[in-house]
């Protein structure tokens, strides 16, 4: 039988006896090799900086490659270790991955802000921000590698080549593999700086661009993979909070001598906006959870409606002053002044949840002394890696160890340590038992922190001939850039643009969702577009290419697109396609075909093609499965999927108000191409689910001429769209 | 506190919980036997999908008392030593997880599928697979692996 987690064994960093790990320091710093033997002074090493082992090799040829970023699907765990592995030449089939220690000075990268060093798995930036962090890691290991064979056979590093794990000295015809190098590693007196014109160029790579097989696979097949749910430790107690779904209530507990008296109960944990109970076992807490009477104080969200707020909204677009500008070309009101024709329109879109297959949860155990603490968490990290434990407890950063855990879908919930903070708190109450705090699926609806509702209004103008010459985008909503991210055109030429927010504020709990605000962003610029085509009678993929003359890359996935998709050809009868093009990161087209019951106003999603340009595709068949994963989250999104708030409270508690898409909804086909590129890699997380709603409702225009315009495109809003005059 | 027995994956485990303590808190938080997962504690998410006498259950709605009278208990930990089975092994070959968070469950749904039914239909693979959700949309090809297991697969575009 498989090993189960009974006996918690964690993946624990370098922990092999055999072998050597390599140390490659940023610019300056002389590399060094520390025995595997030397667990002390591995950890001494570890906690200098900014020295980063990026990998281990064993005699026995085996190679283990850090992988610093989170696991929740996208395949860090694969492409960030192919990236380093092709630089090294490595040879592949023995190579494993593990995560590497949560320690931004040693393992950050700069992708989010130049300079600084984070390691956050958010905003699709892995791959990108990484890429040239991996390469040179990559580069300089192979460097040390063939500079000690140069030292072991007495041969000029010059003549020395590499291909597969093995070193070679053709002259001599002698060759070594990695792992027998082991023994004779010593490290150069200097390191040189590698420069990517020292690097492998595409035409060269053997694994970049290769379909491998997803290294963590076989795990998550048999059961084995380990999430924080999963983690046992001895001594565990659990721990579990009722939150109520008024975001922001403060809770008064009636009966804590009830609770407190209940089997199992060791503690009441009171917080602002909860009640916490911890108990020997989960079931024990759960039922005290159950029996919590509390009183709930008003919230900033009391009074609030989420179905009536668009109103307010329409009427804040309305007036005349600006809010915040974003991005403003040209003179908007000039063009509309002498503009052929104008267009105005409204979208919306309702709150939505993330809905990760793993609720949210941590263990942590709080050294006894409460001076230093251990936590095992599924988390997309952050600026602090150490998910505001320390803060929590008054400690130093580097006394609190993270066990990063495989996570069962972020989406960007995981991106905030609420959860991990509250585990924090309960496991200080009880140090030195180890907690596992639970949060309910009704939890994690009912607390979620959702894509902000939000409205668009988009005004637009064209010419005599029919050339957009502008387009506003005004956005209204609480957040931010959470509603305001995606309002900028890079890619189509208008000449005049300008792209607004208008703040408002409810007391909801909000977060970034895949994609953030490009989702109805993009579903309002993209319906817009269309809206306009239709009326000047232009193609939609024509007026497209049009304005996308100046952007070769992303004309080329709008071509591609239209090709794959037979746009053009005759579709079924009662079907219809539409286009959409999104950039996050890639630039992708996709092209849908539907039909709709119009009994029901259940909209059938037949086939999708998408065509991407990624720059250099690091992996190619796990970048297909994000489209295809992209695109279900997105349609599941755009026609199901509604949180809505009365009197400020949650209105869901689970999957039975919350519905998600399932298997027989499925489209029969989602296509992929992938356009070729040697530019540097681009993130894929995020650039199918915004086309979703722009494509299905700009195929819904043309199969019945009538417009989808608010988010979700529930059954009844369809009805609703077609019987509109 | 009650004590119960229950079968296993061919293994006898005691335990002692309350009564109404459901299935999957019991293998996961007593047994320790986590492949399968918690999703939603109301059957409708399938994350905690197993077999009770060859069926598929769900067994975060499934009382403890209800199955400690011999039931045979069938969880993704007993499906293979090696991970080997077939459909385990078409679900590498098709590399159907993303996160992996929903296909203990899947997994477990689609071998009881193919032991009723050898050689579903594509809609019958979509009708009997239908109550496990998959939020990271894997579905494209978990279609394909169930095809590829039961050998009907011919071309499915993903
Ligand atoms: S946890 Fe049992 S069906 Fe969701
Ligand atoms: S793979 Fe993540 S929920 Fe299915």
């Amino acid at each position: 039988m498989p090993k189960t987690a009974t006996q918690y064994s964690r993946r624990n960093f370098l922990k092999t006896s055999g072998g050597v790990v390599l140390f490659i320091g940023a610019s300056g710093i002389l590399p060094y090799l520390v025995s595997c033997r030397d667990t002390r002074r591995m950890k001494e090493e570890f906690a200098r900086h900014p020295i980063t082992a990026w990998v281990q090799f064993s005699e026995d040829g085996q190679i283990i490659i850090y992988n610093p970023a989170a696991e929740m699907g996208q395949g860090s765990m694969t492409s960030l270790p192919v990236i380093f592995a092709e630089e090294m030449d490595a040879d592949w089939a023995r190579v494993s991955v593990e995560f590497s220690p949560q320690e931004a000075e040693i393992y950050g990268s700069e992708g989010w802000t130049p300079g600084s060093k984070l390691m956050m798995t958010v905003g699709s930036r892995t791959t990108h921000s990484y890429w040239p962090v991996m390469r040179k890691a990559g580069a300089q290991a192979r460097y040390v590698l063939l500079s000690s064979a140069a030292g072991h056979w007495e041969v000029p590093l010059s003549e020395l080549t590499t291909s597969e794990g093995v070193v070679y000295h053709e002259k001599s015809g002698r060759k070594i593999e990695y792992g027998q190098l082991v023994p004779f590693l010593k490290m150069p007196e200097v390191l040189p700086e590698i420069d990517e014109a020292q690097m492998k160029k595409p035409g060269e790579f053997r694994l970049i661009g290769k379909v491998l097989p997803r290294t963590e696979i076989p795990e998550k097949v048999n059961g084995t993979a380990l999430f924080a749910q999963d983690i046992r430790l001895p001594g565990m107690v659990y721990g579990v909070l009722e939150r109520g779904n008024l975001h922001g209530s403060r809770p008064t507990l009636t009966n804590e001598a009830e609770i407190v008296g209940m089997d199992g109960v060791l503690k009441v944990v009171p917080f602002d906006y909860a009640i916490g109970v911890i108990a020997q076992t989960l079931e024990q807490a759960l039922s005290a959870k159950r029996k919590l009477r509390i009183e709930w104080g008003p919230s900033p969200a009391s009074g609030f409606h989420s179905q009536e707020v668009f109103e307010t909204y329409a009427s804040m677009a309305g007036q005349p002053e600006r809010g915040r500008v974003i991005t403003e070309a040209g003179d908007v009101q000039q063009a509309i002044k002498t503009a052929a024709r104008t267009y105005s329109a409204d979208f919306k879109n309702d709150y939505v949840y993330h809905a990760q297959m793993e609720p949210l949860n941590a263990v942590i155990r709080v050294a006894e002394d409460l001076q230093s603490a251990e936590v095992w968490v599924g988390s997309q990290q952050g600026p602090d890696t150490k998910l505001g434990v320390p803060g929590i407890l008054g400690i130093p950063h580097e006394k609190v160890e993270v066990h990063l855990q495989y996570l069962g879908g972020g989406f960007g919930r995981r991106s905030m340590n609420d959860f991990v903070e509250e585990c924090a708190v309960l496991a200080r109450e009880v140090a030195p038992l180890p907690v596992k705090l639970i949060w309910t699926r009704e939890d994690d609806v009912a607390y979620g922190a959702f894509r902000p509702l939000s409205l668009q209004r988009l005004t637009a103008s064209v010419d005599a001939r029919g050339t957009l010459t502008s387009l506003s985008h005004c956005v209204v909503g609480d957040g931010g850039n959470l509603v305001a991210s995606g309002v900028t055109n890079t890619h189509y030429d208008i000449p005049n643009q300008l792209a607004e927010w208008r703040g408002a504020s409810h007391g909801i709990r909000l977060k970034h969702w895949r994609a953030v605000g490009h989702g109805p962003n993009k579903f309002a610029i993209e319906c817009m577009l269309d809206e306009i085509a239709r009326d000047q009678q232009a193609d939609p993929v024509a007026f497209r290419r049009k304005l996308m003359a100046k952007s070769p890359r992303a004309l080329a996935t709008l071509d591609k697109a239209a090709e794959i998709s037979g746009w053009g050809e005759p579709v079924a009868e009662g079907r219809a396609k539409g286009v959409a093009f999104v950039e996050h990161g890639s630039l992708g087209t996709g092209v849908c075909e539907i039909s709709v019951d119009r009994n029901t106003g259940d909209i059938r999603v037949h086939h999708f093609w998408i065509a991407l340009d990624a720059g250099i595709p690091v992996q190619p068949d796990n970048i297909r499965a994000q489209m295809e994963g992209g695109i279900l989250m997105g349609m599941s999104s755009v026609l199901k999927e509604q949180i809505t708030i009365v009197d400020g409270r949650v209105q869901q508690s689970n999957f039975h108000d919350y519905p998600l898409l399932r298997m027989q909804e499925i489209p029969d086909s989602i296509e992929t191409v992938i356009l070729p590129s040697g530019e540097r890699p681009e993130g894929v997380g995020e650039t199918a689910t915004p086309m979703v709603a722009g494509a299905i409702a700009n195929a819904f225009l043309r199969l019945t001429g009538k417009r989808l315009r608010h988010m979700p495109f529930t059954p009844q809003r369809v009805l609703e769209a077609l019987s509109s005059s | 506190m009650a004590k119960y027995t229950l079968n296993v994956n061919d293994e006898t485990y005691p335990v002692e919980v309350a009564e109404g303590t459901s299935l999957l808190w019991v293998l996961r938080e007593h047994l320790g036997l986590t492949g399968t997962k918690y999703g939603c504690g109301i059957a409708l998410c399938g994350a905690c999908t197993l077999h009770i006498d060859g069926q598929p259950a769900k067994a975060c709605i499934i009382p403890v008392e209800g199955v400690a009278s011999g039931q045979r208990i069938r969880t993704i930990e007993g499906l293979s030593e090696k991970g080997d089975h077939p459909v385990q092994k078409a679900w590498i070959a098709a590399q159907a997880p993303q996160c992996g968070f929903c296909h203990s469950g899947q997994i477990m749904q689609a071998v009881a599928l193919l032991e009723s039914n050898p050689r579903p239909t594509r809609e019958e693979i979509k009708t009997y697979m239908n109550g496990i959700l998959c939020r990271c949309g894997t579905y494209m090809r978990i279609l394909k692996a169930v095809e590829m297991a039961a050998g009907t697969e011919t071309h499915v575009e993903s």
